[in-house]
């Protein structure tokens, strides 16, 4: 018990750390214009999208804001999401070794598994902070400049504002999920350099390269064990009744790779000479 | 090394190997406990792959070390709460004040008290005289203020030894006395301090003990009586008749005399009777414009023992 209130002080120090950081609200700042300008460029544009044109519900944001965050978040997952998860993510010990605090921390000493899982934890908090400003952004954008009501569904089933809220969130939670696994390689990666800019963006070649894969027919054989597989595939939470069957594989793959690159972290985190 | 004084750190052919260089070349310290021990020797010697050894931060290759009576990687956990340290020059998060990068820091110590922490952090800021800093971020801070806060960061919690890593680096003579003055208090607490540093002058006023190191091995190591003892006495004479008097220092069993163009040099033991031979050397009628014994400073023993060492040795 006494060591669980102290890794608790320790996870709201990695927290403080990660929140007092210009670069994290940079980030944040910029996934927030996403909606933001994306829902700003259909307004002004007044050409009315035929239903089905352009990427997938953009043509619903007119109809009902809400959608924006949707939009927002389709758009936002090839590249910017995963780009922003991929600087937390490298930067998790790579970063404390080229600032040398990594040493201090050991010897303090922090045990270097609790360290490893409270970084990981905290990469977690930044992806569930992140598609949740997609999601508050893009709901208040959309409610200011489109009308709001009720929204239907893709099934076409119309759901209350209170329970399109509650899908928004499930939809944030969705994608933060598919990022844990991403989470998991960056943090492995992490562990293998005490340079952040190379863990970084090998974190983000990495993502990639699973999505380029993803799209070669010829290798669908290997697609399901891709871990940006199922990352688009949040729309089936969009529908009545609530399709779970993408969130549960999804979530089993994620799993599965946090089992995999979490103990290759760990198995060379714990053996590492800290030179830095 | 007599058993029956409490050693801090003690290693046993503690070696370091990267690659096929050995860093650290079959080391065997002896710190006791309560000792102020400089740890001594050029940039490159290997005293802080030594450290980082001590600290469980890199795995020795082979060797044994004891920390604090703790098996070092084995027991690093139930030793390292006892141990202040500052390892290779302070680390900081610089976007974060003074105060905040030490509760942070006090934070990932498993072992410390969140209850006292704050009380603790400004007390640490007092003793290194950084309360007036510390709000103000790290990258504002000089080179010497973070010398300081690294310091603090060593001193949150009370400690049973301090290894130092060249505490001094980067501060100015005033600094360099405080740190000097802050170590010396601390040593009056009876905290044993390990303490490095490629200058003898910085550290030799306040040690115990040394260590000398050069090229990965430990080529002297004792107290400061025992090392002073090693360092061989010299007779120096100046005369009219340099060759007589050389023969008659023969006679009267000196070896080992070397004739410099004014002076005579030659090595005699401790206890050596200056008076008596010089009362022979006037009855005999030379003319003896000096004759005295001269104790070597540490410092040359320092330089004999790891060569002038502005050159990187390896």
């Amino acid at each position: 018990m006494f060591a669980k209130s102290l890794s608790l002080s320790l996870m709201a120090s990695e927290l403080r750390v990660m929140f007092t950081r210009r670069r994290t609200w940079a980030m944040l700042a910029a996934i927030a214009l996403i909606p933001i300008l994306l829902a700003i460029a259909v307004a002004l544009s007044s050409e009315q999208l035929a239903p089905g044109e352009g990427p997938p519900f953009l043509d619903r944001v007119t109809q009902n804001g809400l959608f924006t965050g949707f939009t927002a978040t389709l758009l936002a997952l090839p590249l910017f999401l995963p780009l922003t998860i991929a600087v937390v993510a490298g930067d998790t010990i790579a970063g404390e070794a080229s600032l040398g605090t990594l040493r201090y921390l050991l010897i303090a000493p922090v045990g270097r598994l609790r360290l490893l899982v409270v970084k990981y934890l905290g990469t977690v908090v930044f992806a569930l902070a992140g598609t949740f400003t997609l999601m508050v952004f893009g709901g208040i954008i959309g409610a200011i400049l489109f009308p709001v009501g009720p929204v239907t569904l893709l099934s076409g089933d119309q759901i209350s504002l209170m329970e399109s809220f509650g899908r928004m969130a499930l939809v944030a939670l969705y994608t933060t999920i598919s990022m844990t696994g991403m989470l998991a390689l960056g943090l492995f990666i992490s562990t293998l350099t005490t340079v952040p800019v190379g863990a970084m963006a090998a974190t983000v070649v990495l993502a990639g390269v699973s999505q380029i894969l993803d799209n070669l027919p010829q290798l669908s054989w290997l697609h399901e064990w891709l871990f940006t597989h199922y990352w688009l595939d949040f729309a089936d939470l969009l529908r009545q009744p609530i399709e779970l069957g993408s969130m549960f594989s999804n979530a089993l793959l994620q799993l599965g790779y946090i089992a995999v690159f979490g103990a290759l972290a760990y198995s060379r985190f714990t053996t590492k000479d800290i030179l830095s | 090394m007599d058993n029956a004084i409490e050693l801090a750190i003690k290693t046993s052919s503690l070696t370091k190997q990267f690659g096929s260089q050995k860093a650290v070349n079959n080391i065997d310290l002896s710190v006791p406990k309560g000792s102020v021990f400089g740890f001594l020797g050029p940039n490159g010697s290997g005293k802080t792959t030594s450290i980082r050894m001590i600290l469980g931060l890199a795995e020795a290759s082979q060797g044994q070390i004891e920390l604090l009576g703790h098996p070092i990687p084995k027991e690093l956990e139930l030793a390292l709460p006892k141990v202040g340290a500052l390892v290779e020059g302070p680390a900081f998060y610089p976007y974060m004040s003074g105060r905040n990068n030490l509760i942070r820091i006090d934070s990932a110590d498993r072992f410390a008290n969140s209850k006292t922490r704050a009380e603790r952090v400004d007390a640490a800021l007092e003793r290194v005289g950084l309360t007036n800093a510390a709000k103000k971020k790290v990258h504002a801070y000089s080179l010497g203020m973070k010398q300081r806060l690294g310091l603090a960061n060593a001193l949150l919690k009370p400690r049973e030894i301090l290894i130092l890593d060249e505490p001094t680096n980067g501060l100015d003579p005033q600094g360099t006395r405080e740190v000097r003055n802050l170590i010396r208090s601390l040593a009056n607490e009876g905290i044993t301090i390990f303490v490095s540093s490629h200058l003898l002058s910085e550290i030799e006023q306040l040690c115990s003990h040394l260590a000398v190191m050069t090229a990965g091995k430990i080529v002297a190591q004792g107290s400061i009586e025992e090392l002073r003892k090693e360092s061989q006495t010299r007779l120096i004479l100046k005369s009219d008749r340099i060759d007589e008097v050389v023969d008659l220092l023969k006679q009267q069993g000196l070896s080992k005399l070397s004739l410099k163009p004014d002076r005579i040099v030659a090595p005699v033991p401790g206890d050596f009777d200056v008076a008596s031979l010089n009362q022979l050397l006037v009855k005999k009628k030379f003319m003896i414009s000096e004759i005295r014994l001269e104790q070597p400073s540490l410092e040359e023993y320092f330089v004999n023992l790891t060569g002038e060492g502005f050159e990187v040795v390896r």
